[in-house]
């Protein structure tokens, strides 16, 4: 069986539900949440590499070092505010994220 | 490839770039006791790169290889943006010192974000979009959180994080499909490909339909606006204010460019679901907010309220059309820097009050802060001849033009909804029993701004078309 730009675009689809249902299912942990994203963005660049294959184009693989490097920047600032939050809190679950309502 | 640089155009964003730089070198150096110096530096570079905007040519062209489009359009956009900076650092320094907040970072990370979005409003590119996107979001997620003593201001800022994230996602992988079904990421190539095609490919319609979505919870369109609300309370009130004027100026103005550019063949596929996200923003808008007792809270509903009107200029696709979006986010900044302007002031005993009630009986304790409120909510309930009403009446008429009926008549019905609670606070401050009055003391930079902003509400009847025509040619531009 040949694997074909079908395949890929899959691949990234499902890992990107995995994701996306990470955010929101998840019912413990924020460090979880942060791993979602971190998923939801590689399944963006595991599309991009495989689409640059298929058109023979290197923009999608220069666009993919882009995402890693802003992917880098934005857990930093993702976890930076989440120690924020513990030392607020003393907690870091989700069920604690809770107390602007209305 | 021929090197086509032209780096003349993006002076005032370089200025900006290199201003941030160095006074990060400075705050790192003398640290926290320069914040206030750095604020209102800030302030004056904000205006001296409003200056060199001015200077540089607002022809059409483009910058750094096709990376960048300089025009009309993005020229009106990045003034309005830059106005909007020099108006929240100003509002802010009073409150960073009362609240002992006064880090060197905030006015730094204020000139990023904005740096961040002068770029938006240039993109001419996914990647550029992308890059200026994130340089946009990852300072506003920090500015949330700058309370960091606050457990509220920390939860405003992990819900920011992780709904701006999730948000960010949605567009990459939107802009991945259709980078993927058009073969470049160019918006020019882009809306080429789209012009050859017969009919738009599934995957473009998919693709479309994530970066709308993703774009959706920038602007806090409903169904993508559950993260305002608690940001808007969470925040510290300046970064509020700042949230609330500036960064969905600069969502709008590249999600006009990406939809009246880049993807104007396929405009049959996108007209629907920014029809929806409208109708659905301005009905949410109006009733979510009428249970409201927190005036933050209240302005956020506001605000998704007012993106829905704004949204239906965008449907009609039309010059008219996008020049009265333009002219509307105009009037809406002003309006809503007064607005917070007079929030920033309810101060009781050193503590900020924000509820509603707070302002009972505030025409008795300083009339005249009770009447330049009553003018500006008048004006945002859109009661003639103030200037909210011709925001709204300049986007009812291209909408009508277009034939939206449903659309429009959605939208008158939704702002006599929403007079209700913005005229619920007039009644409050001029009829209910009184409170304890707000703390004394002013500052200068808030009567100025209040002053001309009321000023501005009241006064846009006697030359309207100053700003009409500015609007509906940099419109031009746009739809060339």
């Amino acid at each position: 069986m040949d694997i074909g730009i079908g395949h890929f675009l899959v691949l990234a689809g499902v890992v990107f539900t995995i994701g996306v249902f990470g955010i929101f299912l998840n019912r413990k942990n924020v460090i979880v949440i942060l791993m979602s994203i971190e998923l939801m963005l590689l399944a963006v660049n595991i599309n991009f590499v495989a689409f640059s294959a298929y058109l023979n184009d290197l923009t999608g693989q220069v666009f993919t070092m882009f995402i890693l490097t802003v992917a880098a920047a934005e857990a930093a600032i993702g976890l930076a505010i989440l120690v924020v939050f513990f030392r607020n809190k003393g907690s870091i679950e989700v069920e604690d994220i809770s107390s602007l309502k209305g | 490839m021929i090197a086509n640089f032209n780096i003349m155009p993006l002076i005032p964003e370089l200025f900006l770039a290199l201003t941030a730089m160095g006074f990060l070198i400075v705050g790192a150096s003398q640290g926290n006791r320069s914040t206030a110096v750095l604020c209102w530096t800030s302030c004056l570079a904000t205006a001296i790169a409003a200056l060199l905007l001015l200077q540089v040519s607002w022809e059409n062209q483009l910058s750094l290889n096709g990376m960048l489009v300089i025009d009309e359009f993005s020229g009106f956009f990045k003034l309005m943006i830059l106005l909007g900076l020099a108006t929240s650092l100003a509002l802010s320094v009073d409150y960073l010192y009362k609240e002992r907040i006064a880090r060197f970072e905030y006015p730094v990370l204020v000139i990023m974000a904005g740096l961040g979005m002068m770029l938006m409003v240039s993109a001419n590119n996914m990647l550029s979009l992308y890059m200026s996107l994130e340089l946009q979001s990852l300072s506003l997620y920090v500015l949330a959180g700058i309370h960091r003593n606050s457990p509220k201001s920390a939860e405003a800022a992990i819900k920011y994080f992780v709904l701006g994230a999730l948000s960010s996602g949605l567009i990459l992988f939107g802009i991945s499909l259709i980078y993927g079904f058009t073969g470049s990421i160019d918006f020019a190539v882009i809306r080429e490909t789209l012009e050859q095609a017969e009919t738009a490919s599934p995957g473009i319609t998919i693709g479309l339909a994530f970066l709308l979505a993703g774009l959706a919870f920038k602007i806090s369109a409903v169904p993508f606006h559950m993260w305002t609300p608690d940001v808007y309370q969470g925040a510290p009130a300046p970064v509020t204010a700042f949230f609330a004027i500036v960064p969905k100026v600069a969502a709008l103005g590249l999600l006009m460019r990406l939809l009246f550019y880049a993807f104007l063949p396929v405009s049959g596929e996108w007209m629907q679901i920014v029809y929806f996200l409208s109708a659905a923003s301005m009905i949410v808008g109006a009733f979510a907010a009428l249970a409201q007792d927190n005036i933050k809270r209240l302005m956020a509903y506001s605000s998704i309220g007012n993106m829905g009107y704004v949204l239906i200029g965008v449907v009609a696709g039309t010059t008219e059309g996008a020049g009265a979006v333009i002219l509307y986010l105009l009037i809406y900044m002003i309006m809503t820097a007064g607005v917070f302007t007079v929030i920033l002031c309810m101060r009781r005993q050193g503590l900020m009050a924000m509820q509603i009630n707070d302002l009972a009986g505030l025409s008795k304790n300083s009339p005249v802060m009770a009447y330049a409120m009553a003018a500006l909510m008048f004006s945002m309930s859109g009661i003639p001849p103030l200037a909210g009403f011709f925001g709204k009446f300049f986007i009812f008429l291209a909408g009508v033009k277009q034939g939206l009926i449903v659309l429009v008549v959605l939208g008158v019905l939704s702002s006599v909804v929403s007079a209700y609670y913005y005229l619920r606070i007039v009644k409050v401050m001029f009829f209910d029993p009184a409170a304890d009055p707000f703390d004394r003391g002013m500052v200068l930079e808030k009567r100025l701004i209040l002053l001309v902003s009321v000023l501005f509400v009241i006064g846009f009847i006697l030359k309207p078309n100053l700003f009409v025509d500015s609007a509906m040619s940099a419109a031009k531009a746009l739809l060339l």
